[in-house]
């Protein structure tokens, strides 16, 4: 939709999550309260994830459930507006703004844990775009050693003012809903999202519809801040990292969920990565049409669109592209398929020239 | 993936192969240990933060105080581990990110013509760091970039003894913090920039400083964090926090035995063993 967020004045789409400002977190924890904060709650109340992280605390114990939730900007929103309402004489910022629970980073993972009554490590992975990607990586890993049983990830960024004014900046906004791989594709739409996924070890009994975190990838660009390797160099890197670790070839991927940010330079390195390790044949499709870019939110969001593609049977087409770049050679949906889907690869990538690449399977 | 239980999971074994060290009084490693150790007496004075001269001359430019006091922490412990900086996994850890760059921002977004410039905006992200390390180094291997406001140190610390152990290699840990200027100092009142950098690899060699592992039952504790003896480096510790990494520290520079707890999460702490190897 056309962004009439806050005070923001900028010709551009945002994908605003509708009732955000209706929330209200619990009285014990209205220190946490902050756009943020509100979205990660109004997440967590979704599908009965709560309820399941409760049943899996009880069969674990509380101090065995990691917390780890990727952000890129948590409640900076708090401090913008604090800015505004500061002391015209002496500067300093309202009596009623709250920085540790809010602006911090770490506030979004503090709040869920707190919120889920959970009492075992958690951290905030940071990493721009790909941070949401990265916590299945800690937590696999937190796992695997033993310091946990199960971990609840996610990934939470809500609109501020520093993204949208900061990505125009960059000139990498479109001033119309974002359209991945179009040939004349004009930047990204910022978005809003809360995703959640609660991370337990293997069953012996599992369900067919059961989604598994098979493969994880990561890897870093050493290039550039804010422009990809050219190549998409890291972003291989990282998808053969996941296959690697999933002990699966190019040809066992069913579907890949792009990374797709619509930016002209963005798609065109991610498309020379994805056909020189899959070819062209691949089904793949960036979901960024329907959701806009979520930033810190989208590896996790993603992740659970794979998790639908999976247990539906569905491959989502992108949205809004209209006619595809024919310099990208990819299998690109533009509409929905249905068939059947076994094993499918995200891609998540962000400034720094981080790359994270998982790999998800349905169990039967 | 078959997931070992806490009682059987072996521990969590590391090597500290190099340290960098950089903060208020204390400019390297090797004159940091001194003071740690109690045979130098320790002065606070304000850090001095070096140019990354390591960066392209247009990234050193762009960098903040939070990017060259990583660097140079981070620099400090590759090279005293003697290992190939472009081969080292990473974890970043800090509990705010750049408190000026946050600062400008803010305030231009409170004007009336919003504008942010584009490097302030990249600059901006919690990944800088890790970013210009990567681009610094060349390593093109995983950075992990976290944050666990107060207890960062101890949630970096865990990510990468995790990943030596899995990964068997060696990765790199840097942990720092910036002060912010006002007014959200006066919410956040770091009083000074401190960074450490580790590098930690799963087997011993000849350069190893000591031996830390964590024993997963147990190493998340409820016991108190270790406090310091000496008052001005206890205020240190307590005041900004990836200093809450100095029990550890003093402990490889004493070459002391035993048990060091870490401050993490509220009610949570981390407790480590440690054995010189020296």
């Amino acid at each position: 939709m056309p962004c009439t967020f806050e005070t923001v004045d900028l010709p551009t789409f945002v994908g605003e999550v509708a009732g955000v400002d209706a929330v209200q977190l619990p009285a014990p924890l209205a220190a946490f309260d902050c756009r943020n904060n509100r979205l990660a709650l109004l997440g967590l109340l979704q599908d009965g994830f709560s309820e399941a992280v409760a049943a899996a605390s009880k069969t674990y114990g509380a101090q065995r459930v990691g917390v780890f939730i990727g952000t890129s900007t948590s409640g900076i929103l708090e401090t913008e507006l604090a800015y505004r309402r500061r002391d015209p004489v002496n500067g300093a910022l309202p009596a009623d703004f709250v920085y540790a629970t809010t602006h911090n980073t770490f506030s979004v993972a503090d709040f869920t844990r707190h919120y889920l009554g959970l009492s075992g490590p958690a951290f905030v992975v940071s990493s721009a775009c790909s941070s949401s990607a990265k916590v299945f990586a800690s937590a696999q890993r937190m796992m695997a050693t033993g310091l946990i049983d199960a971990a609840v990830v996610g990934g939470v960024d809500s609109l501020c003012l520093t993204t949208l004014y900061g990505f125009n900046s960059l000139g990498l906004m479109s001033t119309q809903a974002c359209r991945p791989f179009d040939f004349d594709r004009d930047g990204i739409s910022i978005g809003e999202a809360a995703a959640f996924a609660l991370l337990e070890p293997v069953p012996e009994q599992l369900d067919l519809d059961a989604v598994l975190l098979l493969g994880v990838g990561e890897s870093s660009d050493a290039h550039h801040m804010s422009s990809p390797h050219p190549e998409g160099l890291g972003a291989r890197m990282a998808m053969q990292q996941a296959l690697t670790m999933a002990e699966l070839g190019a040809a066992d991927i069913d579907y890949i969920n792009l990374h797709g940010t619509a930016t002209p330079s963005n798609d065109a390195a991610e498309a020379k990565a994805v056909s020189a390790l899959f070819g062209s044949t691949t089904p793949c499709s960036s979901t960024k049409g329907a959701t806009g870019h979520t930033l810190g939110a989208a590896g996790a969001l993603e992740a659970v669109i794979c998790a639908l593609a999976l247990q539906h049977g569905l491959l989502p087409g992108g949205l809004n592209t209209q006619q595809l770049d024919p310099a990208l050679a990819l299998n690109y949906l533009l509409n929905n398929r249905e068939q059947a889907v076994n094993r499918v690869l995200s891609n998540s990538f962000g400034f720094g020239g981080t790359n994270c690449s998982l790999i998800f399977g349905r169990a039967g | 993936m078959t997931l070992p239980s806490a009682l059987q999971a072996p521990p969590l074994t590391v090597y500290v192969e190099g340290i960098g060290l950089l903060g208020p009084g204390l400019s390297n490693w090797a004159q940091g240990r001194g003071a740690l150790e109690g045979t130098e007496a320790y002065q606070a004075a304000r850090c001095i933060v070096p140019l990354p001269m390591a960066l392209p001359a247009a990234e050193r430019r762009r960098a903040g105080t939070v990017v060259k006091v990583a660097l140079a922490v981070g620099q400090e412990a590759v090279t005293a581990s003697g290992l190939q900086a472009s081969a080292l996994p990473s974890v970043f850890t800090s509990s705010s990110g750049d408190g000026l760059n946050c600062h400008e921002i803010c305030s231009a977004l409170a004007s009336s013509d919003r504008l942010i410039s584009p490097t302030r905006f990249h600059n901006s992200v919690h990944n800088a760091a890790s970013g210009y390390w990567s681009i610094s180094s060349g390593a093109m291997v995983s950075s992990s970039v976290l944050c666990a406001f107060d207890g960062s140190f101890a949630a970096g610390l865990l990510e990468a003894m995790a990943q030596v152990m899995l990964e068997q290699t060696a990765v790199l840990l840097v942990a720092y913090d910036t002060d912010y200027p006002e007014p959200l100092r006066s919410v956040r009142p770091l009083p000074d920039t401190f960074g450490v950098g580790l590098v930690l690899a799963p087997r011993r060699s000849e350069r190893s400083l000591a031996q830390w592992r964590l024993a997963p039952a147990v190493c998340l504790t409820a016991a108190p964090a270790q406090r310091l003896e000496d008052d001005a480096l206890e205020r240190l510790r307590s005041s900004i926090p990836a200093a809450r990494c100095l029990p550890l520290l003093r402990s490889v520079a004493a070459q002391t035995q035993g048990e060091v707890v870490l401050d993490y999460l509220q009610g949570l702490q981390l407790a480590v063993q440690v054995a010189p190897c020296r």
